[in-house]
């Protein structure tokens, strides 16, 4: 039914008879107003509109970033599980307890909310908080753009799930290749939740790319050359400048693909001149740059964690830099390798599979760079340490399954296969999110004020680690076997064996998140005892550690001047960290504001309403939104001084908590 | 007060713009006009006037199209690389290395695709 | 794990080698680049439709190629009215560095009016195409055509908008470093478009004439 009101949508739309949707809406629904009534019942309210959602602080946004990628991995790991779960059942012939049209959409949303909801925010939320700090920064160049592209991301996620229970998600698989996801062959919503919740969270990332290229480019501390910038800004200007180049594409390439299904033009349709191929051209052309944009922060991550805790300086700054800048650029020239088997031919084939091989140097570079730093160091093997050497472990076979693939011939035959499933886990799961729970369990004495339980943290990395061995390695026997992916029931009782270690891996992954979870509840239980006083609870060598943990929302006092690489090692070297100035400026602070949840608001509403084709309130809420920037660029009451009798009360705290501790 | 010597500011230590007076801008202004207008209208006219064949028509037009994007950059938007622009500078250069490789790129993907698998089905001019 | 090497002094003060007060930013400066930025992203988003534009430009479907739909010196006027109003901007830019609000405003106003003419002349050849059954649907060429075009157009539209409220922020405030900072972002907004225009006539008109 069309033209109604309320466009496409209507009560059919809310899958009753599916017990298991059902459930996991109900799940969530359940969980949602539990969480309502303990903030309603604590009187949280205030607090989480005032400190939080219109919160202007890089720090605290970095921590909304973070609690948003948390709750997506629970989501994102639910769904795998689903499928790990479902292969293990159905390949004897049986049929399992996911129908196809279901499996579909778990295998696409599994895809969708890890890279787009989980990975992408959880890097952008290390670099937020992070970042500011090691330039000696007071914030971000544009700290009401960072709220406002927080909350589009955060919109991105509600989108994708509010499709569980009102209409559904895509079945094409992560990237949504046409023709199926066009709506000759996608005439549900499906593939509208996908567009409209990775546009309008797309928007979100690339303004927080600007953001914090900026930021890096002009707020850095006096005397921070970008040759004495630690690598993880390093890392992150890249990785944002990536952003800024290659989300763009992706923006262009699903506007053409909506231009398709909502106005019936012919860009990636199978008639009228339509070429399919040209999107997924397109979508690798940002795709490719896309892994790099998560992978990068986590090279600096690790570069930081090995450093800190072996005790010495990073082993071959300036190279690691170059190669970062190497890999920075060369990740545009590869993406035909994820379409070798497209049929470009034999020319392109060979020049796009000798650049990946190339690309692979840089980044091994990196390796021995880590593995120098480690040399004769006196390494102290903490939770942020076991990350960093379960990912050199696993990220140097992921990469060199991935050279493997390079070699088009090859990957003639690995195409489409477990076994490039298992290769980009291997590089994602190794590299990603030990990079992120690596950066987690560092940085979160910084942003929290107390640290982390490390036995807890240490059996939640084992889990993960021996995990992930057990659930994707029987993938790449299965890949080599010829088991294609996404395959929702089969018949094989040779794989199926394989298919049940898989699930038991993934169980054991599970065992790894809840151990997370029971050590964030049991550290923040014990966080007296768990306190950081110092702000500087690893020996750190970065700005990052020489203000009090949480920092004051202006970060430093006074802006530390730069003269080497890891300054704040070297003003403990030299004795001048930490004293006590006789008097204190005012500091020019920006004030909170809700234009960033109101506009992100209008956006919600705008890409719910274009989903289900409600066109008045899409136009009402698109005017909204732009009415609300306006709005806002009238209002001139936008800072505010922190008092030097304010300033000179924190500064004074953190001198006593750090006199306690001498 | 500030002295705006088009959109870059060059800034000196003090965050204030330097140099520039207003009668050498309205210069720079007219003098990227005029040639902009000329390099709009000899392509125009060359097609228009149907006279020489696509195959050193195009050329040209991509050339002076280059060209007028040039002047722009240097008569509207006052690029001239000096200190105050330097990132301004290297975001543009590395737009344009990414733009070359994303439309080369493509162009040289699509085209051998074509002529691999889709023989006759989409002409190429 | 908490190892403390710091060596924690409470020495009397010594002059300031470490620390300095509040640095300085320029605000206008840091604004004037991340909007630049922002404007590279812009550009690859363009680059991405041209690459569209390029592979598509021959699928017609047995539909109008350009030499049948385009005209020329319908587009050169067009292209004069962008020029002109590029121009325009530049002397509101010079207006604003000689502090001259007036004519900064009279500079804006001429140049919302041919901006406006862009925008009625491109509206009305694609109404005038979709009328002869040339419209968007008809082919990925033409799919490619008006999505490449239209996007130019509603940047342009949207450049108008802003343009709207910056008279007014100028009309209330004057020319504070706040407006001639929000001018600067203008005026790399419009030459900025300008500069596509000029890909957009040379690569959709000339060479689909040619």
């Amino acid at each position: 039914m069309t033209g109604g009101m309320m466009g496409k949508l209507s009560m059919d739309a809310i899958p009753l008879h599916q017990p298991i949707i059902m459930g996991a809406v109900g799940l969530m629904v359940v969980g949602g107003l539990g969480l309502v009534a303990l903030i309603t019942y604590f009187g949280f309210w205030r607090a989480l509109w005032f400190d939080w959602m219109t919160s202007v602080d890089h720090k605290k946004i970095g921590i909304m970033y973070i609690v948003l990628a948390l709750v997506m991995l629970l989501r994102g790991f639910a769904d795998a599980i689903m499928m790990r779960t479902q292969q293990a059942l159905a390949s004897t012939g049986g049929a399992g307890y996911l129908p196809p049209e279901h499996f579909d959409q778990v295998f696409t949303a599994h895809g969708v909310i890890m890279i787009f909801f989980m990975a992408m925010p959880f890097i952008v939320g290390l670099m937020n908080i992070a970042m500011p700090l090691q330039i000696g920064a007071r914030d971000v160049a544009f700290p009401y753009l960072n709220n406002l592209s927080f909350w589009l991301t955060a919109v991105g996620a509600l989108l994708v799930n509010v499709s569980l229970g009102v209409g559904e998600f895509a079945r094409t698989g992560w990237l949504a290749y046409p023709p199926l996801s066009e709506i000759a062959y996608s005439p549900g919503v499906g593939v509208d939740y996908y567009i409209w919740a990775l546009q309008i969270a797309g928007i979100g990332t690339l303004l927080s790319g600007v953001n914090m290229i900026t930021t890096i480019l002009s707020m850095r501390a006096p005397g921070m050359t970008l040759m004495r910038m630690p690598i993880f800004s390093w890392t992150a200007l890249c990785a944002n400048m990536l952003i800024v180049a290659a989300f763009p594409i992706l923006t262009a390439t699903l506007a053409m693909l909506s231009l398709d299904r909502y106005l019936g033009m012919h860009f990636f349709t199978n008639d009228a001149g339509g070429n399919p191929m040209m999107y997924i051209n397109l979508i690798w052309a940002w795709g490719h740059p896309e892994v790099y944009i998560l992978i990068l922060p986590c090279f600096g991550v690790f570069s930081e964690v090995i450093a800190t805790f072996s005790g010495k300086p990073l082993f071959g700054y300036k190279s690691m830099v170059y190669a970062t800048i190497c890999i920075t650029i060369l990740s545009f020239v590869v993406w035909l390798h994820h379409f070798f088997t497209m049929g470009s031919g034999a020319d392109v084939n060979a020049f796009f599979g000798i650049t990946t091989m190339i690309i692979s140097i840089p980044t091994g570079a990196k390796i021995f760079n880590w593995l120098f730093t480690m040399y004769r160091g006196r390494v102290r093997f903490t939770t942020p340490v076991l990350w960093t050497i379960g990912f050199m472990i696993t990220f140097t076979i992921g990469g060199m399954t991935g050279v493997l693939m390079a070699v088009p011939p090859a990957d003639y035959v690995l195409h489409n296969s477990l076994f490039l499933v298992a290769h980009f886990h291997n590089a994602i799961i190794g590299g990603v999110v030990f990079g992120c729970m690596a950066g987690f369990s560092y940085w979160f004495p910084k942003a929290f004020g107390f640290t982390l339980d490390e036995r807890l943290g240490k059996i939640s990395f084992w889990c993960w680690f021996v995990g992930f061995y057990i659930a994707f390695m029987p993938l790449y026997v299965l890949g080599l076997m010829g088991m294609t992916r996404r395959l929702d029931h089969l018949d094989n009782p040779v794989w199926h064996a394989y298919l049940v270690v898989a699930m038991c891996g993934a169980l054991l992954i599970a065992c790894g998140i809840a151990a997370q979870l029971a050590q964030i509840a049991l550290s923040i239980r014990n966080r007296a005892a768990l306190r950081d006083l110092t702000g500087d609870p690893w020996n750190g060598r970065t700005l990052e550690w020489a203000v009090a943990s949480p920092p004051p929302p202006y970060n430093f006092a006074r802006t530390p001047v730069v003269t080497t690489r890891d300054a704040y090692w070297e003003m403990k070297r030299r004795g001048v960290a930490h004293r006590p100035f006789a008097a204190y400026r005012p500091i020019h602070m920006p004030r909170n504001t809700g234009t960033g949840v109101l506009i992100s608001g209008c956006a919600a509403l705008m890409g719910f309403a274009l989903i289900w084709h409600i066109w008045w309130l899409a136009i009402i809420s698109f005017a909204a939104a732009i009415s609300l920037a306006i709005i806002h660029s009238f209002d001139e009451d936008r800072d505010y001084y922190v008092s030097s009798d304010e300033v000179a009360r924190d500064e004074d705290r953190y001198f006593e908590q750090l006199g306690s501790q001498a | 007060m500030h002295e705006p010597r088009g959109p870059f500011i060059a800034t000196t230590a003090h965050g204030r713009a330097a140099g520039g007076a207003a009668h050498a801008d309205v210069r720079s202004y007219l003098t990227g006009f005029l040639l902009s207008a000329v390099l709009t209208f000899i392509p125009f006219a060359l097609v228009m006037s149907g006279t020489a064949p696509a195959a050193t028509v195009i050329p040209i037009c991509v050339a002076l199209g280059v060209a007028q994007i040039i002047v722009h950059l240097v008569y509207f938007l006052h690029m001239d690389g000096s200190s105050g622009q330097t990132w301004n500078t290297a975001a543009f250069v590395f737009t344009f290395v990414v733009v070359a490789i994303l439309v080369a790129g493509s162009l040289w993907v699509m085209y051998h695709l074509d002529t691999n698998m889709m023989p006759g089905m989409m002409p190429t001019g | 794990m908490n190892i403390q090497t710091r060596p924690l002094t409470t020495a009397p003060l010594l002059p300031e080698v470490f620390e300095v007060e509040e640095e300085h930013h320029d605000a206008g400066a840091i604004t004037t680049l991340g909007f630049w930025i922002y404007l590279m992203s812009d550009c690859i988003l363009f680059a991405s439709l041209f690459a569209s534009f390029a592979v598509l430009r021959d699928a017609t479907a047995g539909g109008p190629t350009g030499r049948d739909i385009f005209s020329l010196p319908y587009v050169a006027v067009e292209t004069a009215c962008l020029l002109v109003s590029s121009f325009t901007y530049g002397m509101a830019m010079i207006s604003a560095g000689q502090g001259q609000k007036a004519w900064v405003l009279r500079w804006l106003g001429l140049t919302l009016l041919l901006g406006l003419s862009f925008v009625g002349m491109e509206v009305h050849e694609f109404i005038k195409l979709i009328g002869e059954g040339s419209g968007p649907e008809r082919s990925g060429f033409l799919s490619a055509f008006f999505t490449l075009v239209g996007t130019h157009g509603l940047h342009v539209t949207s450049g108008m908008i802003w343009m709207g409220v910056l008279i007014a922020h100028v009309l209330r405030r004057g020319l504070t470093d706040a407006n001639r900072t929000r001018l600067m972002c203008l005026s790399l907004f419009w030459h900025f478009l300008d500069i596509v225009w000029i890909g957009v006539f040379t690569v959709v008109y000339l060479m689909g004439v040619a």
